[in-house]
């Protein structure tokens, strides 16, 4: 998802006969559904693993913002400009939250940064490719952030406290994006047959990534079953995935636009949709840093941050003769 | 140089009326942006008629351990809540 293949430390899943009191203790208010707060004795690999997925899914905001601001300038309406900016803005925010929820564990905002930079730490597969139509931001609404609500809502009750408030914030802004996706791919499909080739091509590019975001069949991984113990992750892989498609078809299938998939149709026995293969080897080609834009996002995010070094120093320097000046 | 900028806990009263309650937090280089940033982060909905930073490191906060000796107390004194009066069914207005 926004945090894909985190990694737990974890060879097996821990039983009760692996763990000290103190875990034992842990597990069971994680178990009792008592929410684990900052002061709270948690274990290394519970803390670790956290900071990893919790900073993975802010980096995801943060650099989510960068296809969708591709196209702020160029939006077809001065109405359509001002929703972009303000979703692109909630998304800044999403990240903020996310990062605040971080340090809560006891890592510094400037190393979440810097580990990004570093390319330590990595953000959603979904946001190395390219918006090369106005549609692209439709379709990113969506069914990007269509995604994203799908995962985030159980996220809302995971095990740690300040990530589950920042879920709850976050689930609040983020159904604003999927409908304003869902309306231009509305009104580019009830316009010309040429807008509508549009929605349609946009559709086309955006679907298997968009279902390669829930990350790789969790059913045998080891992290998915231990994150899943300690109620970080709530619902595997697989699950959220065919959600996501017998709710999207639907919506497709309103707007007069068919998925990119032979093999997809109802099952009435299964009552879920079937799908077809999704090609992991492009999923971890891009997760390894070979996607159509990893380079130029990265590259983008550390010049936002080297060029606004200034104005954080300046700031700094502000402050301090301040309260100089105050206590004279 | 790199100077990480101090870290704020901000309160949002939401409505006239009601008290200021904690939302979240955010990194600011003084008071003053503090309250601008906490504007943008946190107040993009009309969430808010007023907000309060302050700097998290002035926050003293209860710790976890201590937990029992400070909360356990209150739970044997069930007689502080109205509850614990049955009323008879005649008798109003208590």
């Amino acid at each position: 998802m926004y945090a894909q293949l985190v990694e737990t430390g974890q060879k097996m899943v821990r039983t009760l006969e692996d763990m000290v009191p103190e875990e034992r203790a842990f597990q069971a208010r994680v178990d009792a559904d008592i929410k684990i707060e900052p002061k709270d004795w948690m274990p290394d690999a519970y803390r670790r693993t956290l900071i990893r997925q919790i900073q993975q899914h802010a980096h995801s905001e943060i650099v989510g913002m960068l296809p969708e601001g591709n196209w702020i300038g160029r939006a077809p309406t001065l109405k359509r400009k001002a929703i972009l900016m303000a979703k692109v803005q909630d998304e800044g925010g999403h990240g903020l939250y996310l990062y605040a929820a971080a340090e809560t564990l006891g890592v510094s905002r400037d190393q979440l940064i810097a580990d990004l930079h570093a390319g330590k730490v990595k953000y959603s597969s979904i946001f190395n490719y390219p918006t090369l139509t106005w549609a692209d931001i439709g379709a990113i609404g969506w069914l990007v952030d269509g995604a994203a609500i799908m995962n985030q809502i159980p996220l809302c009750r995971c095990s740690y406290g300040p990530y589950a408030r920042a879920m709850v914030r976050i689930c609040k802004e983020e159904s604003f994006h999927q409908r304003q996706g869902y309306d231009i791919m509305l009104t580019l499909c009830r316009g010309t047959p040429e807008q509508k080739a549009m929605a349609q091509d946009a559709l086309n590019r955006w679907w298997w990534p968009s279902l390669m975001m829930f990350g790789p069949p969790d059913a045998d991984s080891v992290h998915s079953a231990q994150s899943a113990q300690w109620k970080i992750k709530l619902l595997s892989n697989d699950e959220l995935r065919q959600r996501f498609v017998d709710q999207t078809v639907p919506q497709a299938d309103y707007l007069g636009i068919t998925m990119p998939d032979p093999d997809l149709k109802w099952n009435e026995e299964r009552a879920h949709y079937d799908f077809g293969a999704i090609d992991w080897s492009e999923f971890h080609n891009v997760l390894k840093g070979n996607g159509p834009c990893n380079r130029e996002r990265l590259a983008t995010r550390v010049k936002a941050w080297d060029d606004g070094a200034w104005v954080r120093e300046a700031a700094v320097a502000h402050a301090a003769k301040r309260t100089v000046r105050a206590a004279a | 140089m790199s100077t990480e900028w101090p870290l704020w806990e901000i309160f949002i009263r939401s409505q006239h009326g009601l008290a200021h309650k904690h939302v979240g937090s955010l990194h600011a280089p003084d008071a003053e942006l503090a309250v601008k940033n906490a504007r943008d982060v946190y107040t993009r909905r009309n969430e808010g008629v007023s907000i309060w930073a302050v700097r998290s490191a002035d926050i003293v906060a209860s710790s976890p351990d201590d937990r029992e000796a400070l909360f356990d107390p209150a739970g044997s004194k069930v007689y502080r809540h109205p509850t614990f009066f049955p009323m008879p069914d005649g008798v109003k207005h208590l």
